[in-house]
């Protein structure tokens, strides 16, 4: 106990920003290991018992309406603790080298890989093949959870990326409201479309260029329509300099040096990236399905297309599971168990507008009412989701090789993409 | 009281009861600082150089020793020099900028007699900001989409973070905006207390306003000089709120500091504890050097 005050001490005073923050309260005694979640049976416990969970801050609105569902009809009581996005992995880091992670904890899906492989959840394979509709499970998170046959995680919040454009401002620019543009080349010339209208503060379309988990969230989808891989199958080499990921730059370059695109897009780094959309000032945009509830006006929603067609999505979104120093695993299972009901997966996210995480309850009542649900839930079967041990590392952090090849393709037009292609292998493969 | 005895015990002072409970007296009185030092400082710090020795990884904890290796890792980390280039860069000039203009308002609130409360008022106000606050107003005043400034850096085409250089710039205001007061304040103090009898007989021999300064107020300020630039050294060397909150050590990885570097090694991406000790003693023992070679320089001239 000691020992562990004095490490979180020592990586206090190290990182002279003082940016770890730990809950010190929840490492108090951990002799009693509780009862596992297999023991528990398929329902886990429901026994008045307190449970801490985590997640990042994108993802507060699902969460937020998932726990206040589950306090209000359980015994059990989650107190949910919502962490801004960029601390969210030094929070995490923290707490798990002093024993101190929360029951529950969700996690970015591309990060999965690496925290189910460093030991932070705990194993529920038996619970999970428990559930009889384990086959219609989303795949790509369970997939993203499984370690060496072991399954650790289950999909808390499927987040996918879509292109959604304005009806009304694709009326205005004389583009047919009703049909989505079908390549790349069709996204660019309806973006342009929109720019020539010369409205004060209303652009084609709008992205994150300097924010590598938008990136990442919204451009792999067009590689993939065409049929093409980013990844190699072990996540160790990247191979996202193949002639259709070169396209998909070049018609982002086109757009760029045109001005269809967001000037403000230059340096977004991901706090924003969506407002200027959700503000009703951009024609069309890769975007995040969860916002769909809180987009105000009448927006179209279809998959993402390559330069050729098709389409994809980006199975993203956060797992969740049990954390390894989770004393109450069985109630921690009871809340699980619940999620994946066909009462939370309804009752809860579709009646929300959100995405369902099972397959055989992606046409609900709910999705009856609005065809775009029906949309987003079809697109959400082609999606893909990578999985890479060093994922963070090579996309989603500030200094990324990945924000490197994007930002010197689309904003200089430097001819460097293989040479910086071989940057993101050279660290997916340390 | 020793004079009496024997030279052999002269050496060792006698054993009384009363010389022993002084001796755990002396000991009592230095306790608290005594734990409060080991605790918070020679605690964390040997851990530190425990971890810039082991293979640690942030998710993992101490997987044992993994020595030179971190060091290497740290010193060919791709941003290394970069970040060590930056950071001096940024130190030079924020420290020249801030001495300076600091200085010219300590002696213009001096100078007024009107408006010396008011001046020294608004100038003080900003210190009462918290750093990163200051960053994050400074964030939504720089920002393209939300900012007061948006339409104007729409109609001149630039943003204020969008380039290398405006970055820099952007950052370096802030800093001043910041601590300018904090350091006119220290500057007053020293200027208070130089001789107002030393200027009357400079002006009774016919000094002009500026052999003034370079003969008297200078040298005589120099104590002063030398607490603000080692503050404002090491201050700059160790920048890290206002680049993370501002920029993230964007665009194009063109403001990365090295306590940035050690951040990110730590916490975005590489998760490795051990490299990031490594870089944060290197990063001390650059800064012990620094403040001796400061120091001396410093107290050299006085002599």
């Amino acid at each position: 106990m000691r020992l562990t005050h004095r490490r979180l001490r020592g990586i206090a005073g190290m990182f002279i920003a003082g940016a770890v923050v730990v809950g010190l309260g929840a490492c108090a005694g951990s002799d009693d290991p509780g009862t596992s979640a297999a023991e528990a049976g398929p329902e886990g416990i429901d026994d008045g018992s307190t449970l801490t969970l985590w997640t990042r801050a994108p993802l507060e609105k699902q969460a937020n309406l998932l726990v206040d569902a589950y306090n209000e009809t359980h015994e059990n009581q989650v107190e949910l603790t919502v962490v801004p996005n960029d601390d969210y992995v030094a929070k995490v880091g923290a707490a798990a080298g002093s024993g101190g992670l929360p029951d529950l904890f969700a996690a970015d899906i591309v990060y999965v890989p690496n925290w189910v492989e460093q030991g932070l959840f705990q194993d529920i394979t038996d619970n999970i093949d428990g559930l009889d509709f384990k086959d219609e499970i989303n795949k790509g998170h369970l997939s993203a959870g499984t370690y060496e046959g072991g399954e650790y995680v289950l999909p808390f919040v499927l987040d996918l990326s879509m292109l959604f454009w304005n009806k009304e401002l694709f009326a205005e620019a004389g583009l047919d409201p009703d049909v989505a543009p079908a390549n790349m080349e069709e996204y660019a010339e309806a973006a342009k479309a929109v720019q020539a209208l010369d409205k004060p503060d209303t652009y084609g379309t709008a992205t994150g260029l300097a924010c590598g988990g938008c990136l990442v969230f919204t451009w792999f989808p067009s590689i993939w329509a065409d049929g093409q891989e980013v990844l190699s199958d072990d996540g160790t080499e990247s191979l996202l300099a193949s002639d259709t990921a070169k396209s998909v730059y070049d018609t982002w370059r086109d757009l760029w040096e045109s001005g269809a695109v967001l000037p403000s897009s230059q340096d977004e780094a991901g706090p924003t990236w969506t407002a200027a959309f959700t503000e009703g000032n951009v024609g069309l945009m890769f975007y995040p399905a969860t916002l769909l509830s809180s987009t105000p006006f009448d927006a179209g929603v279809a998959g993402i297309p390559g330069p050729e067609g098709g389409a994809s999505t980006f199975v993203g979104g956060d797992g969740i599971g049990i954390s390894k120093d989770s004393d109450k695993a069985a109630q921690a299972w009871n809340f699980l168990n619940w999620m994946m009901s066909e009462e939370a997966q309804v009752g809860v996210l579709a009646a929300n507008n959100d995405v369902v995480s099972r397959g055989d309850l992606a046409v609900n009542e709910y999705s009856e009412a609005d065809e775009r649900l029906v949309t987003i839930n079809e697109v959400a079967a082609q999606g893909d989701t990578p999985v890479a041990i060093n994922f963070q590392q090579a996309f989603n952090a500030p200094n990324s090789p990945w924000l490197t090849m994007v930002r010197n393709a689309v904003l200089e037009g430097t001819d460097t993409v293989d040479a910086d292609n071989e940057e993101i292998t050279a660290i997916l493969s340390q | 009281m020793t004079t009496t005895a024997p030279p052999a015990r002269a050496t060792r002072p006698r054993s009384t009861p009363q010389r022993r409970r002084q001796a755990r007296q002396g000991w009592l009185y230095a306790l608290p600082t005594t734990l409060f030092v080991a605790l918070l400082f020679f605690a964390p710090l040997l851990l530190v150089f425990q971890m810039s020795a082991s293979d640690w990884p942030l998710l993992s904890g101490n997987q044992g020793l993994n020595f030179p290796e971190n060091y290497t890792d740290a010193v060919t980390n791709r941003f290394f020099m970069d970040s060590v280039w930056f950071t001096l860069l940024y130190t030079v000039l924020t420290t020249v900028i801030l001495l300076a203009l600091s200085l010219g308002l300590a002696m213009l609130v001096q100078e007024s007699s009107r408006w010396k409360g008011f001046l020294r008022t608004s100038f003080l106000v900003p210190s009462a900001l918290g750093l990163a606050s200051a960053s994050l107003l400074f964030y939504v005043l720089y920002s393209p989409f939300a900012g007061p400034f948006a339409d104007l850096m729409q109609a001149w085409g630039f943003t204020f973070l969008g380039t290398p250089e405006g970055a820099l710039w952007s950052t370096i205001f802030l800093i001043v905006w910041r601590f300018a007061g904090f350091y006119m304040l220290l500057m007053l103090v020293g200027l208070q207390g130089i001789s107002e009898d030393v200027y009357e007989a400079a002006r009774i021999d016919g000094a002009s306003r500026f052999q003034i300064f370079r003969s008297i107020t200078l040298p005589l300020l120099r104590p002063t000089l030398a607490l603000t630039t080692v503050l404002c050294v090491t201050g700059s060397l160790l920048a890290f709120e206002q680049f993370y909150i501002l920029t993230k050590g964007g665009p194009d990885n063109s403001t990365i500091t090295v306590v940035q570097l050690i951040y990110n090694i730590a916490f975005q991406g590489q998760n490795d504890l051990g490299v990031a000790a490594a870089l944060s003693v290197i990063v001390l023992a650059a800064l012990v050097v620094v403040n001796i070679v400061q120091i001396r320089a410093f107290a050299r001239k006085e002599d």
